[in-house]
């Protein structure tokens, strides 16, 4: 029982935590691109829109930075079985994201806030750099931990039968991690470039400050549409990576019971639950499946039976060790169709821009709006495909799940944290939700503030009333 | 010395760290509604910590994640024992965090007090709490022979543990009281050093008991080590700088008495890491909590790169910084009055008229 509950515990937090991570390092990417944008050629409208989209990343930071803390106990709080065998090679990457990417985050994104007018611009610049730097170094260190979760490398057992680090740069070239880190990195600008689409749309829609988001608005169509192409073939590229290292996630996502070759793909399935091994496929598409999974037309696709044969010979019998096949079948479809469906908008929007009518479809800018939801359900439905894709196992081939909790830590404790961070977690994202709906809807900065009043005497430039 | 032993140090410079920088924010979290009496005041005095208190913050994620990496037994079983503490460690870092950045981002009298106190009782909460941990590292908690605790939520509130947590609340208060002194002017100032009075008493008294009793419950000579001398020097220090105009001299006695009241726990600890008072022989020690020796050999190498550089980063975030912060000039009779926004008033986008961007 407290294994479930630490499960749904783990799953619950880490899906809201990421739900703010994408924008982040979506965001911060393009807030430094406009700033730069403006320190080239100083146009105060790119300055105001900085600040605008500024404020939104920082709103956004405050509620990532915290729910990470969260990640980060959590391991020791609840998995302390689980820390105790894999910590010799798993703490690594997370020391390592302390040190070398939080750090920089955190001090430079004060740096940022508080430096307006007194640092250089050159060197202000720099800050917002450092902190898109910075999270995206967060996210580097962060998948290679889990990345050899779900393909370990690098590691010897030692005489205690607990993986002991060997090499250090396994971990960094493992193809698991290189392959997830571009998609979650790609996957973030595209969260964070349709947000910045869905401000400008509403903005424009009113026809508030045309001239500013119709900039804004090229620029999040102008890294919409190259990152979310590349998403695509990163994506596949990372199905064919899981195939080789982890058959069973990408049979289950496809309700690949039996093996198969060519094997083709199913648009929708009624059915396919946990004992019902012959849904109804409904549009098959042929050869897809033996392409996703292999990247060739005629590839062969093993099955979960012979895989769960295969992995009692290997483990035990006794187990399942197929994952829930609803959960597969269905995060992928999400994240396929859903990535495909912001692809097209990103070809329309890169046509609109193209004719310098960006601004003034009304259809576009209106589907725009509500795209916003579509990233934070392809990003959750992502993980959800990754992270149950492994189970049974919490390290691929080397610890089982069901193993790895707390044992001193009872189910009444984790009923309490559970019922609490529900709580506290909703009371945050709502108090999130009201500030990021109430500053997009704002007008951009009328730019009065900003000079420091140094005329009055005993005023000083450090900035006093920020917060 | 020992890679091992190293990494120990290294984790003790980390919890130290933290104490000394974040210790501040949690002083400067609980003052600000007394030293501030408006709102404009209490926001001034927020932004004493405002550029740095995130950054204060990695240095616990550091200690935690150093230990993770480098003594993944002893982080396994003392998070998983202090549960709930911990728990409430994480809403009160939540709920403290968030109010920064939300705080002033609305302008309604609920909204801003619902993060006052958010602040304030977070600012208080995080080191009690992490203080009886520290302290129940060295006193011991019912660990079996699994290296699993035995206890509920209860028993992590031994007397000692409690007691530590009290102590670090009061020096953070002082240390937060001068750190104020230093960074404010006119009346915050003045309130800072009234306020730092009684704290500086407070603080003096408390580490003195916390000391002797240490002494009883640590292993070792009755006599205080060097270590522990110089925190309560550095506490009577902090407390008669705090009322006089060496604002700088202060709060750095403010700062050493904070670091070496941390410091000596860990001192007094090693070569144990977790006491267990179940049976001495389930003891966690710095020897068997470690990881191997190419993990540790890794971890140097990052942390005598990156450490470096973040001290030097970090340093330099100090120095942008520095110098004081005066309140803005109120108009008379507004000082209890709503808060000054940050940019004029403007029309609502949602409702308002629809202006063009200026032309420039």
């Amino acid at each position: 029982m407290s294994n479930e509950l630490a499960r749904a515990q783990f799953a619950t937090t880490s899906i809201y935590h990421f739900l703010f991570v994408p924008v982040t390092i979506g965001l911060a990417f393009l807030v430094a691109l406009l700033q730069t944008a403006y320190y080239r050629d100083e146009r105060p409208e790119l300055k105001r829109l900085t600040k605008f989209f500024g404020t939104l990343l920082l709103i956004n930071v405050a509620v990532g930075v915290v729910t990470g803390l969260v990640q980060e106990f959590e391991f020791g709080m609840n998995w302390s079985e689980y820390s105790r065998f894999v910590g010799d090679v798993f703490g690594a990457p997370l020391a390592m994201e302390g040190l070398a990417a939080f750090f920089l985050e955190s001090t430079f994104i004060g740096l940022w806030i508080f430096g307006w007018d007194r640092l250089p611009k050159r060197v202000h610049l720099a800050c917002i750099w450092m902190v898109a730097l910075g999270s995206m170094l967060s996210a580097m260190f962060i998948l290679a931990a889990n990345s050899w979760m779900q393909h370990p490398v690098g590691y010897v057992m030692n005489s205690h039968g607990q993986p002991e680090l060997n090499n250090i740069w396994a971990l960094f070239t493992n193809p698991t991690f290189l392959w997830g880190y571009v998609h979650v990195i790609l996957a973030s600008l595209v969260t964070g470039s349709l947000v910045m689409l869905a401000v400008c749309a509403w903005h424009l829609r009113k026809g508030s400050e045309v001239a500013g988001f119709h900039t804004a608005a090229k620029l999040s169509v102008l890294v919409l549409l190259p990152v979310i192409m590349l998403q695509m073939f990163v994506g596949n590229k990372l199905g064919e990576i899981e195939t080789k290292y982890q058959p069973v996630k990408i049979a289950a996502a496809e309700a690949q019971w039996e093996n198969c070759q060519p094997c083709s793909f199913s648009a929708f399935q009624i059915g396919g639950g946990k004992n019902d091994e012959t849904p109804s496929q409904i549009i098959e598409i042929p050869h897809l499946l033996s392409f996703l999974a292999t990247g060739t037309f005629n590839g062969a696709v093993v099955g979960l039976n012979q895989l769960q044969k295969e992995d009692e010979q290997k483990y035990g019998r006794g187990q399942s060790y197929i994952p829930n096949v609803f959960i597969q079948y269905w995060s992928m479809r999400v994240m396929a169709y859903l990535g495909s469906l912001i692809a097209l908008l990103a070809l329309w929007g890169g046509w609109l821009l193209h004719r310098g009518r960006l601004d003034r479809s009304k259809w576009f800018l209106r589907i725009s709006l509500f795209a916003v939801v579509t990233p934070f359900l392809m990003n959750t439905a992502g993980w959800l495909l990754t992270e149950n894709g492994r189970q049974p196992w919490i390290v691929q081939g080397l610890m089982k799940t069901v193993n790895a909790n707390s044992p001193s830590v009872s189910s009444t404790d984790i009923w309490i944290s559970l019922i609490a961070f529900l709580l506290v977690y909703i009371a945050m994202g709502a108090a999130d939700l009201v500030l990021m709906l109430h500053y997009s809807r704002k007008q951009l900065d009328d730019g009065q503030d900003e000079e420091p009043d140094t005329s009055k005497p005993g005023a000083t430039t450090i900035p006093a009333l920020t917060y | 010395m020992e890679l091992h032993t190293i990494w120990f140090v290294i984790v003790a410079f980390f919890w130290v760290g933290f104490f000394v920088l974040e210790g501040f924010d949690f002083g400067v979290g609980v003052l600000h509604t007394i030293v501030g009496r408006s709102d404009i005041e209490r926001r001034v005095a927020l932004n004493t910590i405002g550029p740095w208190w995130d950054g204060n913050e990695v240095w616990l994620i550091v200690a935690g994640a150093g230990m993770f990496a480098a003594f993944p037994l002893w982080y396994a079983t003392m998070f998983s024992a202090l549960y709930l503490a911990l728990l409430l460690v994480l809403f009160a870092l939540m709920a403290r965090g968030v109010a920064f950045e939300f705080k002033g981002k609305r302008d309604s009298e609920r909204w801003r007090t619902t993060w006052k106190w958010c602040t304030t009782l977070g600012s208080l909460l995080i080191p009690l709490l992490l203080g009886v941990g520290l302290g129940d590292l060295l006193v011991g908690l019912p660990i079996n022979s699994n290296h699993d605790y035995t206890g509920d939520f209860w028993n992590l509130l031994t007397p000692y543990g409690l007691m530590t947590g009290i102590t670090l609340v009061g020096l953070c208060l002082l240390h937060g009281a001068t750190f104020l002194k230093l960074r404010t002017t006119d009346e915050l100032r003045e309130r800072s050093r009234a306020v730092a009075r009684p704290l500086g008493w407070a603080a003096i008294v408390l580490v003195i008991g916390w000391v002797i009793w240490t002494r009883n419950i640590a292993g070792g000579a009755d006599v205080p080590g060097p270590v522990e001398v110089l925190a309560v020097i550095a506490a009577i220090a902090a407390a008669r700088g705090a009322v006089s105009d060496y604002d700088g001299w202060a709060f750095t006695a403010s700062a050493v008495a904070i670091a070496a009241t941390v410091g000596s726990i860990f001192i007094d600890l090693y070569p144990n890491v977790m006491i267990s008072s179940t049976n001495s022989r389930y003891n966690l020690t710095v020897n068997h909590a470690a990881s191997g020796h190419y993990a540790l050999t890794v971890m140097t190498v990052v942390a005598v790169i990156f450490l470096p550089l973040v001290l030097i980063y970090q340093g330099w975030s100090f120095h942008v910084f520095h110098g004081r912060i005066t309140a803005p000039p109120v108009t008379p009779g507004s000082a209890d009055g709503p808060v000054l926004p940050r940019t004029p008033p403007k029309p609502d986008a949602a409702g308002g008229p629809v202006r063009a961007a200026p032309q420039s």
